[in-house]
C-alpha cells in the first residue's frame, strides 16, 4: 500500500477552516506521547500546562500580558507572509522598536508631559520599522533571500541591546546591573484594571487586529497583498508593484513588532534588559500560521501560544520540568499546522502497489 | 507470430526500427492525437513536423513513456511495446532531449551526467566518458565546467551527450534549433549526419523549413492531431510543406467587408527593441506596427518566437525608457505601467488563463477587481486613499459578465480556477470588453477552448472591432487568425512583418514567413 497525495480541482473551504483545528489535536496526542515517555501522569501533565493557568485572575492577567506582543506582531506577520514576503526577524524588529521606543525616557528622563508615551509608542514603531527595512531593501536591490538577513539581524539587534544596556544606558543608580532606570509614571503604560498587571498594550493589540482585518478583507491595498502572495505574475497583470508591496509589509510587520516592544518595554518590564523578549518574534510565526494569517485568527493563536508559555511556568512549579516543554510544544504545534495545511490543497489517497513488469 | 513470416518479411523490405499504429490520446475532450501512425527506419531522420497544437509534443511523450496512449500500438524491431516510463524507453533504446532542459545551473556537467546515469557509475570516469564523447560528435565539452556557467548552446550540448551516454538507438530532438544561434545549429547538424552514419535514427520536431529540407529523410506531417501527410522533404517544395503544415481549408468568415482603411490609427509600436530577459526569452527586433480603429490585426506565428514579449510590451508589464515606442490614442505609453495604458483605453487578455488573466484561487468577482481596479476606480473603488472595494458594485457587474458571455458555472461566484478553460476565458474576455476598451489585445485567444466557446469568444472580439475599436489578436491557429483578421502580420524570430490585407495572403505565405523563409 502506498499513500499518495492527490491535487484537489479548488481548495478546500472545509479543511482550511479545520486544518488548525486537526493540528491542534495532533499536538495534544503529541504532549500525550511526551508526557508519557517521561513517566508522567499525561492527564494530570495537560491539566496542568493547558488548564491550570486560566482557573485565577493573576494568570489571566498574565495570559493577556503575554498575548499582546504575540498578538500584535502576529497580525505584521500575518500581513507579510500573505504576499509571499518572509520576515524571521520579527524578534529583532521587536528589540530595536524597544531601544527607539526607549530613547526618550532613557535619555530624557525628566520629560513627563502626556505627548511623551505616544511619542514613546511612535519612535518604537520608527525603530522596529526602520530595522525592516533592511531585509527589504537587500531583497528589492540585490535579490537578497529575506529569510537569511532578517533572521541575522536578529542577532545583530540582540547583541547591540546588550551593548547599550551594558553600556552608556545602563542606570547610573543601579548598583552595576546591567539594566537601563526604570521608567517613571507618564512612560509607562497604564494598568487596565485593579484586578492586576494587564496593561493598555492590550488594546493596542486589539485596534491593531480590527484594522488590520478591515484592510485585508474590504480595501484594496489588502486585495494587492492576496494577489502578489498568490500569484505574482497575476500581480504584475494587474498593475501591482511586488517590490513595492515587499518594502510596504515589511515596514507594517516591523513597525508591529517594534509596538510590541515598547509595548513590553513599558507595560511589563518597566525599564531595558539584555533580554527583553522571550522569543516573542520568533513564537508570533507560529501564531501567524496558526490565526491562518487572518488578523482575527491570530488573536485567537495569540492567546493560545501565550497559553503554552504559562504552561511552561507552571508545569516547571508543578511538575518540576523543563519550562523548555513549552517551546516544545511549540516546535510540535508549528509542524502540524503546516502540515495540516497540505490538506487544503491535496487528499490524501491510499492505492495499491502495483508490480513493476 | 511464426518465426518464418518475420523472415520472409525481413527478406522482401526491413522491419523500421519503430512503428507507431494508429495511437490515440484524449486530454478530457480534446483528442491530441488521433490514429497517428508512422514508421522510422535505422539510420533515418525523420521530421514530425506541424503548427503548435498539432500533437508532436504528445506524440513523443508517448513514445519516451512519460504519458501513455489511450489506444494504439508502439513497435519496436518488431515486437509491440508498452513504455511505461522514461528510464524504461532509455532501456528500449530511446533518448530524447527536451527543448526545455532539465540541468541543475549550480553542479558541474559531469555531476548532471552522473545524476541520470544511476549508481553503479563512478563519477570521475563519467567525466572521462563524456570528454569522449563529445570530442568524437564534434561537441566539445569541458566535464567540470559549471552548468549555470554555460551558454543555451553548450547546455543542449550536455543534454544530447548525456543522452548519448546510455547508446540509444532512437533519439528524438524536440525543436533544438529553437535556442540556438546559426552558428550553433550548423554544428548541431553535423552531429547528427554522424549519428546517422553509426545507424541511429533520429526523430526530429521542427517547424522549420529549411532545416526539415536540408536534413531529414522522411516527414510526418500532423495537423489537428492527425497525420495530414507523409513525404519525402528533399522533393518538397517549402510551400508544399507549408501547406501542409497549416492546412488549406479556409474557416468560415464572419466578419462584414469593412476594410483596414476604416479609423485613425489608435495603437502604433515605433521601433521597439527589447533585449532578451532570460536565456529562453526572445528578443524583441526593431518592431513597428500601426492598428486602426475597426480592424483586426492577426498576429501569426510559432510559440516562442516572441510572442509573449511582444504581449507584455503592449500590455505594459514590460515597459522601457523609449516613451514614444508605443502610442494608445495618439498618446506615448512606452514608459507608462498596465494600470495607465488601461485608463488610456487599452484591455488585455494574456495568454495563460490562470496565474496570469487571472488568480487561481480567488472568486471571479476578485478577478474582475484585479484587472479594472485602475480603469474603473469609480465604480469599484471608495472611501479615496482607504480604497474600500464596493462589493456590491463588483458582484453586480460580475453577474452582469457571466450573463452576456454566458459563463458556466456553480455556484454564485466561485474560485476562477473552479471553472473550465473555456468558461474561464469567456469570463476573462467579458471582463475586458464590458469595458468598451479602444483597444484590445489578445494572446491565444481560443487556446485550449472548446469550439462552442472558441466561436463565441471570436465573435465578439469582431464585434468589438464593428463598433470601433482596435484589436490585436496573437495567435498560433492559423484558421483563427485568417477567420477573424483584417490584415495579418507574422512573428519570427523576434520580428513583425509588415501587415497584409487578409485577402491579399495567402496561407502559404503564411506559412513560409512562420517558417523563417521571408518572400519564399
Amino acid at each position: 500500500m502506498r499513500i499518495e497525495l492527490e491535487r484537489r480541482a479548488a481548495h478546500s473551504i472545509f479543511f482550511s477552516a479545520l486544518s488548525p483545528f486537526i493540528a491542534l489535536g495532533l499536538t495534544l496526542v503529541a504532549g500525550i506521547i511526551l508526557f508519557t515517555a517521561m513517566g508522567l501522569n499525561p492527564a494530570t501533565a495537560l491539566y496542568s500546562f493547558f488548564i491550570e493557568p486560566l482557573t485565577e485572575v493573576w494568570s489571566l492577567h498574565e495570559l493577556v500580558i503575554k498575548a499582546t506582543p504575540l498578538v500584535l506582531i502576529g497580525v505584521g506577520l500575518s500581513i507579510c507572509f500573505s504576499s509571499g514576503n518572509w520576515n524571521i526577524g520579527a524578534e529583532g524588529q521587536l528589540v530595536m522598536g524597544a531601544v527607539a521606543g526607549s530613547i526618550m525616557p532613557i535619555i530624557f528622563p525628566q520629560q513627563s508631559g502626556l505627548w511623551v508615551l505616544p511619542m514613546m509608542l511612535i519612535m518604537a514603531m520608527a525603530g522596529g520599522a526602520g530595522w525592516a527595512a533592511i531585509p527589504a531593501y537587500l531583497k528589492n536591490r540585490f535579490g537578497a533571500n529575506e529569510i537569511l538577513t532578517s533572521l541575522m539581524l536578529v542577532y545583530v539587534a540582540q547583541l547591540f541591546l546588550d551593548w547599550l544596556v551594558r553600556g552608556h544606558w545602563r542606570n547610573p543608580e543601579g548598583y552595576n546591573f546591567p539594566e537601563s532606570r526604570s521608567f517613571t509614571d507618564g512612560q509607562v503604560l497604564p494598568e487596565m484594571l485593579s484586578s492586576g498587571p494587564a496593561h493598555y498594550g492590550a488594546v493596542l493589540a486589539l485596534i491593531t487586529v480590527i484594522v488590520a482585518w478591515f484592510m485585508m478583507a474590504k480595501t484594496i491595498k489588502g486585495f494587492q497583498v492576496k494577489v502578489i502572495g498568490q500569484a505574482p505574475r497575476a500581480g504584475r497583470f494587474a498593475g501591482f508593484s511586488a517590490k513595492k508591496m515587499t518594502l510596504a509589509v515589511f515596514l507594517i510587520s516591523g513597525a508591529l513588532a517594534g509596538l510590541a516592544g515598547i509595548s513590553e518595554v513599558s507595560g511589563a518590564i518597566q525599564q531595558l534588559r539584555p533580554v527583553i523578549s522571550p522569543g516573542y518574534g520568533f513564537t508570533a510565526i507560529i501564531v501567524a500560521f496558526l490565526g491562518r494569517l487572518n488578523p482575527m485568527g491570530v488573536l485567537a493563536a495569540g492567546l493560545i501560544l501565550a497559553l503554552s508559555y504559562l504552561g511552561g511556568e507552571a508545569a516547571q512549579i508543578s511538575l518540576g520540568i523543563s519550562d523548555k516543554v513549552g517551546r516544545v510544544f511549540q516546535g510540535v504545534l508549528l509542524f502540524f499546522v503546516l502540515a495540516s495545511d497540505t490538506l487544503i490543497h491535496y487528499r490524501i489517497k491510499f492505492t495499491r502497489l502495483t508490480k513493476h513488469a | 507470430m511464426k518465426p518464418a513470416s518475420i523472415l520472409t518479411m525481413n527478406n522482401s523490405k526491413p522491419i523500421p526500427m519503430l512503428e507507431v499504429q494508429a495511437i490515440t490520446k484524449k486530454f478530457g475532450e480534446l483528442v491530441a492525437n488521433d490514429s497517428v501512425s508512422l514508421k522510422v527506419s535505422k539510420g533515418e531522420i525523420h521530421a514530425l513536423l506541424g503548427e503548435n497544437g498539432a500533437g508532436k509534443s504528445t506524440l513523443v511523450k508517448m513514445l519516451y513513456g512519460s504519458l501513455q496512449p489511450d489506444g494504439g500500438k508502439i513497435i519496436w524491431h518488431g515486437n509491440a511495446v508498452e513504455i511505461k516510463s522514461p528510464s524504461q524507453a532509455r532501456s528500449t533504446g530511446i533518448g530524447m532531449v527536451f527543448q526545455h532542459f532539465s540541468l541543475f545551473d549550480s553542479l558541474s556537467v559531469a555531476e548532471n551526467i552522473a545524476l541520470s546515469l544511476g549508481k553503479e557509475n563512478d563519477i570521475r570516469d563519467i567525466g572521462e566518458k563524456a570528454r569522449q564523447v563529445s570530442e568524437d560528435y564534434g561537441l566539445p565539452l569541458q566535464p567540470d565546467t559549471i552548468i549555470g556557467d554555460m551558454s543555451v548552446g553548450e547546455r543542449q550540448r550536455v543534454e544530447i551527450v548525456r543522452c548519448l551516454l546510455q547508446n540509444p538507438e532512437l533519439i528524438i530532438l524536440d525543436e533544438p534549433t529553437s535556442v540556438l544561434t546559426p552558428q550553433e545549429a550548423d554544428n548541431l547538424f553535423e552531429t547528427l549526419e554522424r549519428l546517422r552514419a553509426e545507424g541511429r535514427s533520429i526523430l526530429y520536431i521542427s517547424h522549420r523549413l529549411d532545416e526539415v529540407q536540408k536534413m531529414c529523410d522522411h516527414a510526418t506531417i500532423l495537423r489537428h492531431g492527425k497525420v495530414v501527410g507523409e513525404c519525402t522533404p528533399a522533393d518538397e517544395t517549402a510551400s508544399s510543406l507549408a501547406n501542409l503544415m497549416v492546412g488549406e481549408d479556409v474557416g468560415d468568415v464572419t466578419r462584414s467587408a469593412k476594410g483596414a482603411d476604416a479609423g485613425e490609427v489608435v495603437l502604433e509600436l515605433n521601433n521597439v527593441s527589447q533585449p532578451a530577459a532570460t536565456p529562453f526569452a526572445m528578443e524583441l527586433k526593431g518592431i513597428n506596427l500601426k492598428v486602426r480603429a475597426g480592424e483586426v490585426v492577426g498576429v501569426a506565428g510559432v510559440a516562442g518566437n516572441g510572442q509573449s514579449e511582444f504581449f507584455d510590451v503592449l500590455s505594459g508589464e514590460t515597459t522601457s525608457d523609449n516613451n514614444s515606442g508605443v502610442r494608445f490614442n495618439g498618446k506615448d505609453c512606452g514608459s507608462l505601467g498596465i494600470t495607465g495604458r488601461r485608463i488610456l483605453g487599452g484591455a488585455f487578455v494574456a495568454e495563460e488563463r490562470l496565474g496570469h488573466s487571472a488568480v487561481p484561487d480567488l472568486s471571479l468577482s476578485e478577478n474582475l477587481v484585479l484587472a479594472r481596479h485602475g480603469s474603473d476606480a469609480d465604480k469599484f473603488i471608495s472611501m479615496g486613499a482607504v480604497g474600500v472595494i464596493n462589493n456590491k458594485a463588483v458582484k453586480s457587474t460580475t453577474k452582469r459578465i457571466c450573463e452576456e458571455m454566458d459563463v458556466r458555472k456553480s455556484g454564485e461566484d466561485p474560485d476562477a480556477s473552479a471553472l473550465s478553460g473555456g468558461n474561464l476565458q469567456k469570463f476573462i474576455m467579458g471582463r475586458e470588453l464590458d469595458r468598451d476598451p479602444s483597444i484590445l489585445i489578445v494572446n491565444q485567444p481560443t487556446w485550449g477552448v472548446d469550439a462552442g466557446a472558441a466561436q463565441k469568444i471570436r465573435q465578439a472580439v469582431i464585434d468589438l472591432t464593428r463598433s470601433g475599436s482596435a484589436v490585436v489578436v496573437i495567435s498560433q491557429d492559423l484558421d483563427e487568425i485568417m477567420e477573424i483578421s483584417d490584415r495579418i502580420a507574422v512573428m519570427s524570430d523576434g520580428n513583425l512583418s509588415e501587415p497584409e490585407n487578409a485577402d491579399a495572403i495567402t496561407r502559404e505565405e503564411i506559412g513560409l514567413k512562420m517558417g523563417g523563409l521571408h518572400d519564399g
